[in-house]
């Protein structure tokens, strides 16, 4: 059984430009199918304003959806606040950006990892502290850093105390929205070994969103490249920027420059990401993408299996 | 012929130093790359060259340019090199510019002070730059506000007031840090053409060091507050020597070959109260010695024309396994 189900995912957004302008719907996710299996770590990329952090939300039920279904273990997922969605949480968690503003300032770490426990009521109070040393010794901090408080630790500690909190309820399901994205070059390695070896050693599903598609390649075993709220192509990490099928997902690997080698500017990808509430009409990559077609500007193209571990949303690299 | 020459620059906040005498020379036309992670000191390094760091910074040492010295020099001729013969460009583009002022006014000011140009002169060549860095339709957004611009177009509006004063040379502190990567490659492709164009030398400051690898001619690696080493590109990639160095191209995941395990640089960067005695990467580094902990490596050149600070480099021999890298 799938972990996770999602099917037809839809987030609108209501924004007005000034006082006097009619409220503009903005569709943050766009009908959004896909699966997760327990254990399976799934990468979401795109540019920002492609809903792929509006969807991590969406599925742990923080942003309930306008349309579409979430069902978490076969059942469908509980409206957000009430006592079943609450009881849920304990099995999803999130893992944020920016640490220092996931932590509170004034409170101990071991004891903020230890929180979650208490909220869900889980062993006694002994026992929680027992579990937050271990989980610190899990995630590479020293027990005798149990008493210190975010301010006094360096970034990367301080991301290991928000996945340290994160695991503290043994989740089934990580969502770890740009984890290591303000993270150096050298501390970024050492917290991505960390999520590797922790979805290794506990078996936990993880959805892994992030602009760096190097970071979510190594981390992940399949990704779906988002773009203006769709998923356009989905495919195993191995696959997907080895051999990128639809024109967007060629312009982002062709995006990533590779140390050593010169800029090529023939690959470049012209134009910047719409206004999510100018959505183009039909593919709304069209405007921008070299092999576009008059038909493409006509019906939205729809995501469908070109090989039977892929999905493309592109009717021309289809054919 | 060497634009901008550094000489033993050193920094020190509130009696704590954090940059620890830097040497360093631009020459007209060329690219260069200060790589290091965060606190290594690259972006101090301009910062200071150019006055800009706040008042409690002490300052010591040269930085040379068109015969003047910026450190001694003071306010005033800060104030003919800066804009003018060096200007900037930073990270965060919409907090560089002024929200409550329209571009167009921005970048006149700039063509104002560094050019004399006023009036229609200033604005027809305003429309000229804004249409340079690529902005579409330059003639009318001319008078939008910065929020009207998304974060790559607030780049390019940055690149076109620092071009406004025609600089010798542009100081770019992570310039693309903050975008998407398909909009890091083109302003990464913009600043690479317009370079072509006007001959400008720049000095390209990041932390990826994929982007310095795209845009420079030489590139300079920075750890705690020092060079540590320096080469022309090509050598740089091909076989980094300094132990840092080579830290830092193992850490970085690829998009080819293997899905294996990264290799991390144990440890964390030195606090700057704090550095340790020898070689400040040394409780770091799988190389290093009883030597490393309690003497400082001073950076040499070597025969192959890169400068080391390092008792124990990499073997010239071992070379990254990047194949393909040159291809």
């Amino acid at each position: 059984m799938m972990l996770l189900e999602a099917h037809g995912l839809v987030r609108t957004y209501l924004t007005r430009k000034s006082m006097f302008t009619p409220p503009e719907a903005v569709r943050a996710v766009d009908g959004v199918d896909l699966v997760l299996a327990p254990g399976e770590a799934l990468g979401l990329v795109g540019e920002s304003g492609s809903g792929k952090s509006t969807l991590g939300r969406m599925l742990l039920g923080i942003d309930p959806p306008d349309a579409g279904e979430i069902r978490f273990n076969g059942a469908p997922m509980p409206a957000l606040g009430t006592a079943s969605w609450r009881k849920l949480r304990a099995q999803m968690q999130m893992v944020f950006q920016d640490p220092l503003a996931a932590l509170d300032r004034r409170l101990p770490i071991a004891e903020q990892i230890a929180e979650p426990l208490a909220i869900h009521g889980i062993g006694t109070a002994s026992e929680r502290n027992d579990r937050a040393r271990s989980l610190m010794a899990q995630v590479g901090l020293r027990v005798d850093q149990a008493g210190r408080f975010p301010h006094e630790l360096s970034g990367g500690q301080r991301q290991r105390v928000v996945i340290a909190r994160a695991l503290a309820t043994s989740p089934r399901l990580l969502v770890c929205d740009e984890p290591v994205s303000a993270l150096d070059v050298s501390i970024q390695a050492q917290v991505v070994n960390l999520l590797r070896d922790l979805q290794d050693r506990h078996g936990i599903a993880m959805v892994f969103i992030s602009h760096d598609l190097k970071v979510v390649r190594n981390i992940c075993d399949r990704v779906a490249v988002m773009y203006l709220g769709r998923i356009v192509e989905e495919a195993s990490s191995d696959d997907i920027f080895s051999s990128p099928r639809h024109p967007y997902t060629r312009a982002l690997a062709a995006s990533v420059p590779i140390p050593g080698a010169r800029l090529d500017p023939s690959t470049l990808l012209q134009g910047e990401p719409p206004n999510p509430a100018r959505r183009p009409e039909g593919c709304a990559f069209h405007p921008r993408c070299t092999l576009m077609r008059p038909g493409c500007a006509g019906a939205v193209p729809r995501l469908l299996p070109t090989t039977p571990t892929r999905r493309s949303a592109c009717p021309v690299v289809a054919a | 012929m060497t634009l901008v020459r550094i000489r033993d620059l050193r920094v020190a906040f509130d009696g704590v130093p954090v940059l620890h005498g830097i040497n360093l020379d631009i020459s007209a036309g060329e690219t260069v790359g200060l790589v290091g992670e965060s606190g290594c000191g690259k972006s101090v390094t301009w910062l200071a060259a150019l006055g800009l760091l706040p008042a409690k910074a002490r300052i010591t040492g040269t930085v040379e340019t068109a015969g003047s010295d910026l450190v001694s020099g003071g306010r005033s001729v800060l104030e003919t090199i800066r804009g003018g013969r060096i200007a900037m460009i930073f990270q965060d583009p919409s907090s560089a510019l002024n929200p409550v002022r329209r571009v167009g006014q921005q970048i006149a000011e700039a063509l104002r002070l560094h050019r004399g140009l006023r009036g229609a002169a200033a604005r027809a060549e305003a429309i000229s730059l804004l249409d340079r860095v690529g902005i579409p339709d330059a003639a009318r957004r001319l008078d939008l506000y910065p929020h009207e611009f998304s974060g790559g177009q607030c780049q390019r509006v940055m690149i076109a007031m620092a071009l406004a004063g025609q600089p010798d040379l542009l100081i770019a502190d992570e310039p693309t840090t903050a975008l998407d990567a398909t909009i890091q490659a083109q302003i990464l492709a913009l600043l690479t053409e317009v370079q072509r164009e006007t001959g400008m030398a720049m000095v390209f400051i990041s932390h990826d060091l994929g982007a310095v690898g795209a845009v420079c001619d030489r590139v300079a690696v920075m750890y705690a507050g020092r060079i540590v080493e320096e080469a022309r590109r090509e050598p740089l990639f091909a076989a980094p020597r300094h132990p840092y160095t080579r830290g830092l191209f193992d850490a970085i995941p690829r998009l080819d070959g293997p899905r294996s395990r990264l290799v991390p640089i144990p440890g964390t960067v030195p606090d700057p109260k704090n550095t340790p005695a020898g070689c400040a990467f040394s409780p770091r580094c799988a190389r290093a010695t009883s030597l490393c902990a309690s003497e400082r490596p001073t950076l040499l050149p070597q025969s192959d024309g890169r400068a080391l600070a390092c008792f124990h480099p990499v073997p010239a021999a071992t070379l990254v396994s990047r194949e393909g890298v040159f291809a």
